[in-house]
């Protein structure tokens, strides 16, 4: 079976800084990759390089096989296949939820506006949000509008979603909602890769989990080795400070 | 590892990808360029009555003829628009601020604000300042100058205080209302809040309307000619009737123009060093 995504050496530096080297990694269909490290690392940089928002300088980045990383490529070919949800949400405070979630459908893909507008309220309630669909997203609470902004990644049935650090913003009461979506998505077999924070939600539903430290990845596995026994240094003081002891 | 990296082949090859296809699109946007105006110009010149127009609007001997004239009365435009401008922008954001207040105290100030913008929103410039030259003198005011030039001026600045007025202050309204709350979360005062966070984004804002707004009030300082002040466009008129040719009113278009071309730049170049400080690896 080919990945689903594959990248090898990429690096990208800005002007002298070099915010990520040497990334070698493989996705394959149904993975769910955590990334995993300190603000700064280059989880996002990374995330960002992948529906090709930044362009990298040096590596090869292959989505289903291709080349996206082959500057003669159309990047909204590679974008259309692939959803991305962001930490502060970004939806279009002038239209409705519905009118955002169906936005990228009927512009983009060309589904017929009825169509569109069923799928989307259906993930929408699917999701709890169906008396929300009318409303603009700033009348939502803030774990409403992450949900909303899933549901907008999902309505063009993406090969795999990029979701970057996407409870950071929310308060621990809500980020629960947003898990609790992203766990059903996982399993339902969504291919994704996500930078987080929650390190139990990491060893929960994460297939590969990779620590990235200074723009590398440092190092990378099976949440059960990576979370429980990390073979560096740098990763055991980082799960140390960051997990709460095991009881 | 900055020292040790070397960009690898592909890496190579794509950098010359990527320098192939910027030489493509230099060439097309140059191809394309010149053919379209080339076919413009020919259209133009191939006209049947274009021997006639350029006599009378493209002569270069009435154009000499009418230069110094000209310049003098545009000499009358540029001051115009140099005194009026500034007076303007205090007046509207005086406006547009007195139309924000939600202090009781400031009501009545905050009804002749809506009162004002609507009035002289509402009436013709032109009429303004036919109205204001010819009528105020008559009055025979003490301490003010009774000349149509002062008087148009007051009526440009009335007209264009009360567009600059709705400018800022929608503005002011798009900012997130959040940025009042953090503002007075720090203890700031409503006004403080307004000084010192709100405005100056406001400002930001709405720099290409007001730009807008400017441009075409460089343009109607020619609207003094109704009231026979003797401007760029009275003068080209004046010209022009004497010798029966136009060619004075395009010299006049040239220099409203060249005029209008330097604030342009000057806005861009404020606004990307705005972008540029603020926006700086934004999402």
């Amino acid at each position: 079976m080919t990945a689903v995504l594959e990248l090898v050496d990429v690096r990208k530096a800005y002007g002298d800084k070099v915010v990520l080297a040497d990334i070698d990694l493989s996705v394959d269909k149904h993975d769910v990759v955590c990334l995993i490290g300190s603000s700064g690392s280059g989880k996002s940089t990374l995330l960002r390089c992948l529906n090709l928002l930044e362009q990298v300088d040096d590596g090869v980045i292959r989505f289903g096989g291709e080349e996206i990383s082959d500057p003669r490529v159309d990047p909204r070919s590679v974008r259309r296949r692939i959803g991305m949800v962001f930490q502060s949400y970004n939806l279009f405070p002038h239209l409705s939820v519905l009118d955002n979630c169906v936005l990228a459908p009927v512009r983009v893909h060309g589904v017929r506006p009825a169509e569109a507008a069923e799928r989307a309220r259906e993930l929408l309630a699917r999701f709890g949000l169906s008396d929300q669909a009318d409303k603009h997203p700033d009348r939502l609470s803030g774990g409403q509008q992450q949900r909303a902004a899933l549901v907008r990644a999902l309505c063009t049935r993406p090969e795999l979603l990029l979701l970057d650090e996407i409870t950071a913003a929310l308060d621990p009461e809500l980020v629960g909602d947003v898990l609790t979506i992203v766990r059903d998505l996982a399993e339902a077999g969504t291919t994704m890769v996500l930078a987080t924070h929650e390190m139990g939600f990491a060893r929960e539903v994460a297939t590969k989990v990779c620590f990235l430290d200074a723009g590398r990845i440092l190092e990378q596995g099976p949440p059960s080795e990576l979370l429980v026994a990390p073979r560096e240094e740098r990763t055991r003081q980082f799960l140390r400070r960051v997990l709460p002891p095991l009881g | 590892m900055t020292q040790g990296w070397l960009p690898s082949e592909r890496e190579l090859e794509r950098r010359d990808v990527r320098r192939r296809q910027r030489a493509r699109q230099a060439l097309i946007a140059a191809v394309v360029t010149v053919v379209v105006f080339t076919l413009v110009g020919l259209a133009v010149v191939s006209s049947p009555g274009w021997p006639r127009v350029h006599e009378t609007f493209f002569d270069g001997f009435h154009a000499r003829q009418s230069f110094s004239a000209i310049l003098d009365g545009f000499w009358v435009n540029v001051r115009l628009f140099l005194l009026c401008e500034p007076v303007i922008l205090v007046l509207g954001l005086a406006v547009a601020l007195a139309r924000t207040a939600r202090s009781p105290w400031l009501l009545p100030l905050r009804l002749v604000a809506v009162g004002y913008t609507d009035v002289f929103r509402g009436i013709p410039t032109i009429l303004l300042v036919v109205l204001l030259a010819f009528g105020m003198p008559a009055l025979r005011l003490q301490g003010v100058p009774n000349s149509a030039l002062f008087w148009s001026g007051v009526a440009l600045v009335l007209s264009y205080g009360a567009y600059v007025a709705e400018v800022f202050r929608a503005g002011i309204d798009s900012i997130h209302p959040s940025q009042v709350q953090s503002a007075s979360a720090l203890g700031l005062s409503r006004g403080q809040a307004m000084r010192f966070v709100v405005v100056p984004q406001a400002v930001r804002r709405v720099v290409p309307p007001l730009l807008n707004d400017f441009v075409s009030l460089q343009k109607d300082t020619a609207l003094v000619a109704a009231a026979g002040v003797f401007d760029a466009v009275f003068a080209a008129r004046d010209y022009g009737n004497f010798n029966f040719n136009y060619t004075p009113l395009v010299v006049v278009a040239g220099f409203f123009v060249l005029m209008t071309v330097p604030l342009a730049r000057f806005c861009d170049w404020l606004q990307r060093r705005w972008m540029e400080r603020e926006r700086a690896g934004a999402i």
